[in-house]
């Protein structure tokens, strides 16, 4: 953080802020009441949340036999969730390392947030594994510990123990990423704040700090260096979610472009995840001079280079199946382009390849209307490129015998929209009780109370 | 990790200087230091870029923290790897051999950025003595929020409280204390 917050020209937050300033824009919506709109979200997402709740129970006691599974479409909606909510979860740690270390300042105004959706994604992403253990109770069984059945190792040279490791470290760092710069601002309430249990809580929580410079030193290192540790880590994460896939001998997975690509589509999906939910925060919640155009603009600009990125790996993977002169690699991408699921591959590209090109115009980028649409687009496009590389690989495989389609259950879409509540709960839960922007970080980029340069 | 200049025991005692522009304690810190003052602390609510070197701090130590667990957790998983896999109870996978050195990679990596990362937090946090539940301790009100305190130590008999306070005013300290340990702890 050191060098990002050398003195600016053109300001990044809006209105000439003091410190003072930004601490009761950022506080005073916590200690407000919360808004009418906020009870209902709540309503609507846990509502939604309970119907995934009972969705999952039912499926736990009943078995995975409850989906719309098959014996030539053996992964399928569970797995496209997984991978769909992963990737949402790596937005947050490219704002809060990846662009920390290219010095972005403008990422203050945003990190914390996302960060959040980070966690929270990681957390619904990780739901789906261990409901397709079929027996989550034996979960545990993923780590090697020393156990009485042998004691029998787990197999490290599986890619699914690759993705566990991966995934449950990640969800690590960027938890204690997350909390490390919660710690000043907790603080900063907790000296706000007379009594009541919130002074109590943030008491708890803020570990005693004063705001030593001395401290601050050392946690300018610490947050440097694991930003340094989570950018090869979020890489690292989706590149094994590929391998997953890229491991095996299905047409259509068993390539090597399946990590980058699968990387780029992650931090795609993520920062227009983080685009719908801060657009909507900064509507609901007054926080227009913090998240300003620019910070959308930024954003945008994002999604048309990561747009990009996976526009040419969906070219590159089907010109290099055209090449190969293998006929059920051949096939396997014709298969997406003019097969029966061709509707959900079409989706795809209309969406993740087409609309991000709307964003090169700067009226498109200044009206949010359009830019939360584009979003919307984008999520949509994001999930459907999984459902299709994990259904239209598999419905159709080597023997034509063997081809069949897929359609998820009630069970599966009642998960899903579970998962989706379980989100947007824990999110606004997030909005109600933690300060949305980073208090401390975003005072070092005002430019009140610095010589001007 | 820095040594923690104030300490309860000995009986010391403290100037602190308020301030309420970030350029005010920048300016002042270096004057400071520049005067040969000792400055115990600074507190201020975010990280002011250039104070570290204003305050004459040497780089911290942690990212050696950092080097050394990540190595250790990385060497720990790689032995741990073999062990289970080519040693303690070896199974055939899909004809691989018992050392699959490479498929080992990914998980050896994961565990040495937890241990890397999760040991530097916990020395930085136990350093600097920052635990949960911990009361602080602040120097004015107001050093989380929206002020910018600097603390020196008045050391000798040549520290000139006159001469000091003069320099501290021509950065328009807005508030100027003497303060012993027992205060300020």
């Amino acid at each position: 953080m050191a060098s990002v917050h050398a003195t600016i020209s053109e300001p990044l937050i809006l209105g000439d802020k003091s410190p003072g300033q930004v601490t009761d824009d950022v506080c005073s919506s916590l200690e407000r009441g919360p808004h009418v709109s906020w009870w209902i979200a709540l309503t609507v997402s846990s509502s939604m949340l309970l119907l995934g709740l009972v969705a999952v129970v039912y499926q736990v006691l009943t078995g995975i036999g409850t989906w719309g599974l098959n014996n030539t479409v053996g992964w399928a909606f569970d797995i496209t969730n997984f991978v769909f909510w992963i990737g949402i979860g790596h937005a947050g740690t490219l704002i809060s390392a990846v662009l920390f270390l290219f010095r972005q300042k403008w990422r203050t105004s945003v990190n914390r947030a996302a960060e959040a959706m980070t966690i929270i994604a990681v957390i619904c992403a990780g739901i789906y594994p261990l409901i397709h253990m079929g027996r989550p109770w034996l979960a545990h069984w993923m780590m090697p510990y020393p156990n009485t059945r042998g004691p029998l190792w787990i197999n490290f040279r599986s890619p699914l123990v690759w993705d566990f490791f991966a995934i449950s470290t990640y969800f690590t760092i960027s938890f204690v990423f997350w909390y490390l710069g919660l710690v000043p601002d907790l603080a900063t309430l907790r000296d706000r704040l007379a009594r009541g249990w919130r002074k109590t809580v943030a008491g708890f929580l803020s570990l005693g700090w004063n705001g030593s410079f001395r401290t601050w030193f050392h946690y300018e290192t610490v947050y440097l260096l694991l930003a340094g540790l989570a950018t090869p880590l979020v890489i690292s994460v989706h590149t094994i979610v590929s391998w997953d896939f890229a491991t095996s001998v299905i047409p259509g997975w068993h390539t090597t472009i399946l990590p980058p690509y699968f990387v780029a589509g992650a931090i795609f999906s993520g920062m227009s995840m983080v685009l719908t939910l801060m657009l909507i925060a900064r509507k609901t919640m007054r926080l227009e001079d913090y998240i300003t155009e620019r910070h959308v603009g930024a954003m945008c600009k994002l999604l048309i280079a990561t747009g990009g990125m996976v526009t040419m790996a969906y070219a590159t993977e089907f010109v290099t199946a055209m090449y190969s002169n293998n006929q059920y690699e051949q096939f396997a991408f014709i298969n997406r382009a003019k097969g029966p699921l061709c509707w959900a591959y079409w989706i795809m590209v209309s969406c993740n390849v087409l609309s991000p090109q709307l964003l090169w115009f700067k009226w498109v980028r200044s009206n949010m209307a359009i830019v939360f649409a584009v979003t919307i687009l984008i999520n949509i496009g994001m999930w459907f490129e999984r459902f299709v590389i994990i259904v239209t690989s598999l419905h159709r495989d080597y023997l034509p015998s063997n081809w069949t389609g897929y359609v998820p259950t009630s069970i599966e879409i009642a998960t899903l929209v579970g998962s989706f509540g379980l989100f947007l709960t824990l999110f606004l839960l997030f909005c109600r009780f933690v300060p949305v922007i980073a208090i401390a970080e975003v005072k070092g980029v005002l430019n009140h109370g610095k010589k001007p340069h | 990790m820095a040594k923690n200049l104030i300490s309860r025991d000995d009986n010391r005692r403290f100037l602190l200087a308020v301030f309420e522009r970030e350029e005010d304690i920048l300016g002042a810190t270096n004057a400071a230091r520049e005067r040969g003052l000792v400055i115990a602390d600074v507190y201020t609510p975010y990280a002011i870029h250039g104070l570290d070197k204003a305050m004459g701090l040497r780089p911290s130590r942690l990212p050696w923290v950092c080097f050394a667990l990540g190595l250790a957790g990385a060497s720990f998983k790689v032995w741990f790897e073999f062990w289970t896999s080519a040693t303690d109870w070896p199974i055939n996978v899909g004809g691989k051999p018992w050392n699959s050195l490479p498929a080992f990679v990914p998980v050896t990596f994961e565990v040495m950025v937890l241990f890397a990362a999760l040991s530097t937090v916990a020395v930085f946090l136990v350093g600097r003595r920052l635990l949960p539940g911990k009361r602080p301790r602040l120097a004015a009100s107001g050093v989380t929020d929206n002020r910018f305190a600097l603390v020196i130590e008045e050391t000798d008999a040549t520290f000139d409280l006159g001469e000091v306070s003069a320099m501290l005013r021509s950065f328009g300290v807005s508030h100027l204390e003497e303060r012993v340990d027992q205060d300020l702890l």
